[in-house]
């Protein structure tokens, strides 16, 4: 009798890992086909423009407060913790160099895509989730427009432009609060600060490696929002999944592919 | 040119191994409206989006001005739809866009027509359902009735040679229902069109109706004029037209014993 009971417990947990594997791949199966109907339909939403300077607007300008605040306050703590450390060896002087690589190389690209996710793919979920659930994207259908090419890519080509124009935003802000709590505030030479950070802060490792994360963080990160509100299930309990999804995937995305990017870029 | 806009072959259709319908035949005349009746979970929408191409039969066919819809390519299915127009239960109207705007979108997606032309078309089929003044508005300050009265003057916008209407009376107050009811004969007749009414408002549709076409357990159960229907004595369309509680359509959800499971109670 125990043996059976356990027995039945046993395969009732190997059907359900399997289901959820199976799950799995089948979701990242959908997602993929949609990234790719999203590209072939991608050349219909660039001829009207206007519809992704909307998006941006909403995606990228929306966001710019909780980036900009973010950005000021990081740089601000990377300036008390910098100048905290570097002094102990006497090189206090580098916290110009230590502020702006952090920013650059990795803060600006992983916390504005974190908080992107956050703010603007959680926004883009609910609002495709919604627009099937009350049917607006089968009306679309039924109208023969087609709800990737105006809904779905307008979307995506916005995330992917807004994204490392609002990593720069914070790598700029969050410079200028390192800067307001070294020089003025801490009293570190300002002509240090600024000719170290330039003259060690390289175009093509620093800041052109955490544009191309940026944009690869864009990528990802729209595509999850846009595919978690295409795909789930037209309920209120279906789209609230669906927004806290996108939320742990992308955040769970942009950190494992930060990993991945950086370990193609640092030759050790 | 056949006479049968839409003709419904032999169709069955399902889904996670169920089937909803088994070996349905239908056919809508030109210029005539036509409703589909049946009980909630009859498949009556689901035959509406197999017409509209956006699912496809697991048998037979539908076809669309003589051709087989999933038959098509999407280019094809586009062109098919663009003959249709579709009011959705709730409106669907697109929370985003003002009433003109929602209006104004089948025609600024499908022709080039300059703005000032749009303008005009735009509050000529405001004026057809009677919201000619609240092309301002947004979706979300209008009532029920007027949300689906924009609809359906969105639907209407690139006067379709099909109108389906899925539900348009649901949740609807006595007033609205009866505007909707005038306005989906006028409109039929107006534009010349053919009309499919999915729906389940018995009084309504016999007051409108050229035909109607009742579906139960996936099949067509009865067909006839409205006053075929009212004088049969097919003990399912009986019980439908007169609402009466208790007949073929059991009260009771399928169940076992009733005394059985409520001694059966083991905790």
């Amino acid at each position: 009798m125990i043996k059976s009971v356990l027995l039945v417990g046993v395969v009732r947990v190997l059907r359900n890992i399997g289901h959820q594997v199976t799950r799995g791949i089948w979701r990242l199966g959908a997602g993929a086909r949609l990234f790719m109907l999203t590209m072939i339909y991608s050349g219909e939403s660039f001829r009207r423009f206007r519809m992704i300077v909307r998006e941006i607007y909403f995606t990228g300008v929306m966001s710019l407060i909780i980036i900009l605040v973010s950005g000021f306050f990081v740089g601000m703590v990377l300036g008390l913790q910098g100048y905290n450390t570097l002094q102990k060896y006497g090189s206090s002087d580098a916290i110009g160099v230590l502020v702006a690589l952090s920013l650059v190389r990795e803060l600006g690209p992983v916390v504005t895509a974190l908080l992107f996710a956050g703010r603007a793919g959680t926004a883009i979920t609910a609002e495709i989730g919604l627009m099937k659930a009350t049917e607006q994207l089968s009306a679309m259908e039924m109208m023969a427009v087609s709800p990737i090419a105006r809904v779905i890519a307008p979307r995506f080509w916005a995330g992917v432009i807004a994204m490392p124009l609002l990593a720069a935003l914070f790598s700029m802000v969050g410079i200028l609060g390192g800067y307001l709590v070294a020089v003025p505030l801490i009293g570190v030479d300002e002509g240090a600060f600024w000719s170290q950070m330039q003259a060690n802060v390289d175009w093509q490792t620093d800041i052109v490696n955490g544009v191309i994360k940026s944009v690869v963080f864009g990528v990802a990160c729209t595509m999850i929002a846009l595919f978690e509100g295409y795909d789930a299930p037209p309920t209120a309990e279906g789209v609230s999944h669906a927004t806290t999804r996108t939320v742990v995937t992308s955040s769970l995305a942009v950190l494992g592919l930060d990993f991945i990017l950086t370990s193609f870029m640092i030759n050790v | 040119m056949t006479s049968n806009i839409v003709e419904i072959d032999n169709l069955s259709f399902g889904y996670k191994g169920r089937m909803l319908h088994q070996g349905i035949n239908m056919a809508f005349p030109r210029g005539k409206v036509i409703a589909i009746m049946g009980g909630s979970g009859s498949g009556k929408t689901t035959l509406l989006r197999l017409i509209g191409g956006q699912i496809k039969p697991s048998k037979g066919q539908v076809r669309v001005d003589g051709k087989v819809v999933h038959h098509q390519d999407r280019t094809g299915i586009y062109q098919l739809r663009r003959k249709m127009g579709m009011l959705f239960q709730h409106g669907a109207l697109f929370t985003d866009l003002s009433v003109f705007e929602n209006v104004a979108f089948p025609i600024r997606e499908h022709t080039n027509l300059p703005e000032s032309m749009i303008h005009d078309v735009v509050l000529m089929k405001l004026n057809a359902v009677g919201l000619r003044g609240a092309h301002k508005l947004m979706p979300t300050e209008l009532s029920g009735g007027m949300a689906r009265r924009v609809a359906l003057a969105r639907a209407i916008a690139l006067d379709p040679a099909i109108l389906m209407y899925d539900e348009p009376f649901a949740g609807l107050d006595p007033i609205s229902m009866s505007v909707i009811c005038d306005l989906i004969r006028t409109l039929n007749d107006a534009l010349g069109a053919t009309s499919i009414v999915v729906t389940h408002d018995v009084e309504e549709t016999f007051s409108f109706a050229d035909y109607v076409y009742f579906v139960a357990n996936g099949v067509v159960a009865a067909e006839g004029t409205p006053d075929d229907l009212r004088n049969s004595d097919l003990p399912f369309v009986h019980q439908f037209v007169y609402g009466e509680k208790d007949g073929p359509v059991p009260f009771h959800y399928a169940a076992g014993d009733y005394a059985q499971d409520l001694l059966g109670f083991e905790g």
